[in-house]
């Protein structure tokens, strides 16, 4: 490649990665400056750096009630749909059967479900049920866009296997089930991993049901408090912003722990399959 | 493939039963809790349904439901500022996001840097997005309109909020933003997939990168640029966390999409019967973006199942 070219790429690139990274920077660096300077003048490199919102997070608005929420929300939904999704996946992707195809098609069809369409049932379903502003009641919406994506993304992982894997433990003698438990699962963990970890995160992010079927600060998740913070007399953008900060770590830190398994997983979801 | 089940058909039947066993706990609750209420929608989007009028009952009342939607001013009005936000967003996200992916397919030092910093605004909570968006546009002193001034583009602070055009910048930057970064990673494993010798023969006979680019990285990447453009017109069209959050759909309904009038229709006026019709008027705009995703991908993805 000719140097110039190089050269306009790496500064496209430096350009871009500025642009995806400056306005977290932004919001992490006014969480930290006290309310008073926060529109005083905007500089990026502050010079007073305080954690008066962190702490009155946590003090006065207990902010570790929606955290709590999420966590418990978001991981019983991953814990139930890799439970019943894996055995799913494993059957649509290496059993012949009936209707095989037609099933991944519908379960493809459901991950593209706008949630709109169905949150009007859902709700009257879980009033009937006395569910309304509860952790199940949560957790069972949450399983009509997590469960499809587990599946989806699972299927994508089990054709990635050689079949000579099972085949092999199956001439041994070994039945299906057993080849699928002992053979299969254990050398798809990280698949697993990966796809729980996804799943995790849309939990964690969703928005749409938990503000509609939560009524208050108890039961509310982290994005519905973080979108209904409200301050006495003005937004106080300072502790929002803490609280979005601390809203995106765990996020973060996953993606970063495992960005190259995520992205290969999600391009196989999305394209390959 | 038939034949082989028929030469070990108790093996085969085993089999099948088998895999029934496999599927049915997970197929059965996507069928109990998604189809079902869609079903629900359905009947309601027939009735009146309506919450804060119970001994209304709820009588069948033909199409009403969808003659009221489609005669109905601010349901158009969200429809239009659902295809603008969605015309303009995917444009420019499609543009910006192959724009990307060449520069990571054509660099190796830093990738894993990238990707991160990529990966990172796509992970992250659309509420998170929105709020540190408005953030920067909001006030009269906040970034954006301190460094618009500080580059001499303007002398007075622009309230963004305010006006019914300036408000739809923050949110369409918001978006582009957040979603570009999964755009490239599409594009970047379909730039991958293509075959490096096609460019060595077209360089042997001597086509210009331009010309390169035209007539084998385009046709070859359009299965991935077809999947990236119906993923992300079926998300900007179901488009609700990002507005909620940053604009309310304000000033006024200005920037009110269309599952954002659903949702005040549902649980603020409590028509639920009203609410339901447009609910499924959404879901046949999106089921038919999705049909057209899945025969895109289906050639290759469920046609291979085994």
């Amino acid at each position: 490649m000719k140097r110039w070219t190089r050269w306009s790429v790496l500064a496209g690139m430096g350009t871009i990665v500025a642009a995806m990274i400056l306005p977290l920077y932004w919001a992490i660096v006014a969480s930290l400056t006290p309310e008073t300077q926060l529109f005083a003048a905007p500089s990026l490199f502050p010079t007073t750096l305080v954690l008066d919102h962190y702490c009155a997070l946590f003090a006065e608005r207990n902010f570790w009630v929606p955290i709590r929420n999420s966590l418990i929300v978001a991981s019983t939904t991953t814990a139930f749909c890799v439970a019943l999704g894996a055995p799913c996946a494993y059957a649509l992707a290496r059993l012949r059967f009936r209707w095989n195809a037609q099933i991944l098609g519908v379960i493809l069809a459901v991950t593209m479900f706008p949630q709109i369409a169905i949150v009007s049932p859902l709700y009257l379903l879980l009033r009937v049920l006395h569910l309304i502003n509860t952790y199940p009641g949560l957790i069972l919406p949450y399983l009509t866009f997590a469960m499809p994506l587990t599946v989806w993304l699972l299927v994508g992982f089990f054709r990635q296997l050689p079949r000579e894997l099972e085949e092999a433990a199956m001439v041994d003698g070994a039945s299906r089930l057993r080849a699928f438990w002992e053979i299969i699962l254990p050398l798809s963990l990280p698949g697993l991993a990966t796809t729980a970890i996804l799943t995790f995160i849309y939990c964690w992010n969703e928005f749409l049901f938990a503000l509609a079927f939560t009524l208050g600060p108890e039961r509310q998740t982290v994005p519905v408090a973080l979108a209904l913070f409200r301050g006495q007399y003005q937004v106080p953008w300072g502790q929002i912003l803490a609280a979005a900060t601390i809203a995106t770590i765990p996020v973060a830190g996953l993606i970063l722990l495992c960005q190259r398994r995520i992205i290969s997983g999600l391009v196989a979801g999305a394209v390959k399959g | 493939m038939n034949r082989g089940i028929r030469k070990t058909s108790t093996l085969g039947r085993r089999e099948q039963q088998l895999a029934w066993l496999l599927v049915l706990p997970a197929l059965g609750t996507i069928v109990l809790i998604a189809f079902f209420p869609l079903f629900w929608t359905v009947w309601d989007s027939f009735h009146v349904h309506d919450l804060r009028m119970p001994w209304r009952g709820q009588p069948f009342i033909w199409f009403m439901n969808y003659t009221e939607a489609l005669t109905d001013a601010r349901f158009w009005e969200a429809v239009a500022h659902t295809m603008f936000f969605t015309l303009l967003s995917v444009a420019t996200e499609m543009i910006v996001g192959l724009l990307l992916a060449l520069a990571l397919h054509h660099s190796y030092r830093g990738r894993g840097l990238v990707r991160a910093a990529v990966l990172l605004p796509w992970a992250i909570p659309t509420v998170v997005t929105a709020l540190v968006w408005r953030f920067m546009f909001e006030s009269p002193s906040g970034i954006v309109n301190a460094v618009l001034i500080d580059m001499g583009l303007g002398s007075e602070p622009i309230v963004w909020f305010i006006h019914t055009t300036t408000a739809w910048v923050p949110i369409i930057l918001a978006d582009v933003w957040k979603t570009t970064p999964f755009v490239a990673l599409l594009l970047l494993a379909g730039l991958q997939n293509i075959d490096p010798s096609l460019y060595e023969a077209a360089r042997v006979d001597g086509a210009r990168p331009w010309r390169q680019f035209i007539h084998i990285t385009l046709p070859l990447l359009q299965p991935a640029l077809l999947v990236a453009l119906i993923f992300r017109t079926l998300d900007a069209f179901r488009v609700f966390d990002l507005i909620y959050v940053m604009t309310s759909g304000g000033p006024g309904t200005a920037t009110e999409p269309i599952t954002l009038y659903t949702f005040n229709v549902l649980f603020q006026n409590l028509r639920f019967g009203f609410g339901a019709a447009l609910s499924i008027l959404i879901f046949l705009v999106t089921f038919t973006l999705a049909l057209l995703y899945i025969r895109v991908l289906g050639r290759d993805v469920i046609g291979a199942s085994p």
